[in-house]
């Protein structure tokens, strides 16, 4: 197998190890989602056996790595891809339309990604740091599970308002790069099709607003309640 | 119509260049573009300067040589039109005009709006033909049957042209619609899809080694190809990238 010329160091390669990383960090998004639903309904036990469960259970620990790589994979070899392409133009030009002809999150997928990964570092930093190393206060579920009360630590966090602003700017920029990320990685996988394209590109669309605005509005909800 | 015309001066391939202004008066909105180039440089000949140097041979959409970046885009405001194509009709009298040769760092500029295309060349030397006797006794082409969508689908995609407008346009410079253009003109049809796996793996190679860009699927290509060339060709180089880098040796 050709791998490192055909499969690793290729620019075509480069870009299937993004769009596959970027779609499991997609399927990722919905989990996380789901799992963070009790914070709009106050279900404080349910949301710390959720991150209980999260951080012990030995299948999502695989899975957990798989997602670390995935950040760390997608992230500098988006950079160093956004890097090459520059390269690949030496001289700008005085005048360049960009909008005549290409829509703006496609234009800018390296900076918003980017305005991606600030945020993920200083929210996992906040929450997935305090969990596995910080000190987090415990108490007993009525299951007799020692839980930590992340539950607590987030929704303080969230009622500091600059924190609430960051969050939903952070979403916006996320919504943005999967407003044109989603149909795009299917396109680097070579899969378009006159009948099927457009479907996918709606539903790319579709997700990237009810993914950002789903996420944006826990902070929003916890700093008005 | 009268115009004021931003153009790109470069005197050779490693000098600096920049932006000369000149005065152009009395065009016909009926003149293509280039004939309005030529116009300006009668004017700079009686004046005593260089004229403006750009590539152009066939005047009537063929040949792609005409690689103008005008106004920040890909032979001009136009669509499915080359330089020599469109008409000063679509400017308005006493607009500015600013006008750039195609960049990209695998496309040297020469001289002034002159690009060296020569990396074209060697991404379809590296495997965009199929090695068929041609002389002898030579089967009907008749012979072999071809579905229709595929006759017309490779027809579509043998329309490139080879001008260069989808590497100046794309804002990583990537060369990735032509290639995937010569890809899929062969691979379609069942004499090019002997060698397909390895002609992509080749073609691809040598468009790396060339330093164009990757692909970010913006899609500006497809809309500045005067050929109308679909971004479907390259899903279609992706796929059979994909497929030949896993089961070649
Ligand atoms: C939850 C987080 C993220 C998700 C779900 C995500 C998803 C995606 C998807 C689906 C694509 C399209 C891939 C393709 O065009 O084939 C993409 C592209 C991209 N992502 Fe992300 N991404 C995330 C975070 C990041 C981060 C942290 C960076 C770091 C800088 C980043 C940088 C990029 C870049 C530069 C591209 C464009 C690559 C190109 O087409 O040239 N992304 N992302
Ligand atoms: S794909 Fe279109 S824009 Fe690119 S070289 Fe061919 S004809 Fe020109
Ligand atoms: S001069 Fe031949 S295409 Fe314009």
């Amino acid at each position: 197998m050709n791998l490192s010329g055909g499969l690793i160091r290729s620019s075509l390669a480069r870009k299937y190890w993004m769009a596959l990383t970027g779609l499991f960090l997609c399927s990722f998004l919905v989990v996380h989602l789901i799992g963070n639903l009790p914070l709009l309904t106050g279900n404080k036990e349910m949301f710390n056996s959720y991150a209980h469960f999260m951080t012990t259970f030995p299948l999502i620990k695989i899975v957990s790595y798989l997602l670390y790589i995935s950040i760390l994979l997608h992230s500098v070899d988006g950079l160093l891809l956004a890097r090459s392409n520059k390269a690949a133009r030496e001289t700008r030009y005085v005048k360049y339309n960009g909008k005549a002809n290409a829509s703006w999150s496609s234009r800018n997928m390296a900076i918003l990604g980017t305005l991606t990964l600030v945020f993920l570092i200083i929210h996992m930093k906040s929450f997935w740091y305090e969990m596995h190393f910080g000190n987090i206060p415990t108490y007993m579920s009525g299951d007799g599970d020692e839980l930590k009360d992340l539950y607590s630590i987030t929704v303080a966090a969230f009622q500091q308002p600059w924190y609430a602003v960051f969050y939903v700017i952070s979403m916006m920029g996320l919504g943005f790069h999967l407003w044109h990320g989603v149909s795009s990685s299917f396109q680097t996988l070579g899969i378009n099709h006159a009948k099927y394209t457009p479907i996918i590109e709606m539903l790319g669309k579709a997700f990237s607003v009810i993914i950002s605005i789903a996420f944006a509005s826990i902070p929003v909800y916890l700093l008005l309640s | 119509m009268n115009f004021t015309i931003n153009v790109w001066r470069q005197n050779g391939p490693k000098e600096k260049g920049g932006i000369a202004t000149y005065k152009v008066s009395n065009i016909s909105d009926d003149m293509s573009f280039l004939e309005m180039i030529d116009v300006l440089n009668e004017q700079l000949i009686i004046q005593d300067i260089d004229p403006v140097v750009f590539d152009h041979d066939c005047r009537e959409g063929i040949c792609g040589m005409c690689s103008m970046f005008i106004n920040g885009e890909a032979h001009g405001p136009g669509r499915g039109v080359t330089t020599c194509q469109l008409h000063m009709r679509e400017f308005k009298d006493g607009d500015t005009i600013t006008i750039e040769p195609f960049r990209a760092k695998a496309f040297p500029v020469i001289k002034d709006l002159m690009v060296d295309r020569g990396s074209f060349d060697r991404i379809i030397q590296a495997g965009g033909y199929v090695s068929v006797n041609t002389s002898g006794n030579l089967p009907d082409a008749n012979a072999t049957p071809i579905e229709k969508q595929d006759a017309d689908a490779a027809f579509d995609s043998a329309t490139c042209i080879g001008c260069g407008a989808c590497v100046a346009t794309c804002k990583n410079a990537s060369a990735m619609l032509f290639t995937s253009a010569k890809v899929s003109q062969l691979s379609l049809l069942p004499q090019g899809k002997i060698e397909a796996s390895e002609r992509v793996m080749n073609m691809v190679k040598q468009m790396d080694l060339e330093g164009f860009g990757n692909c970010t699927n913006t899609g500006a290509c497809e809309v500045e190809c005067p050929k109308g060339i679909s971004i479907e060709n390259i899903a279609r180089m992706n796929r059979e990238y994909l497929s030949a880098s896993i089961t070649s040796k």
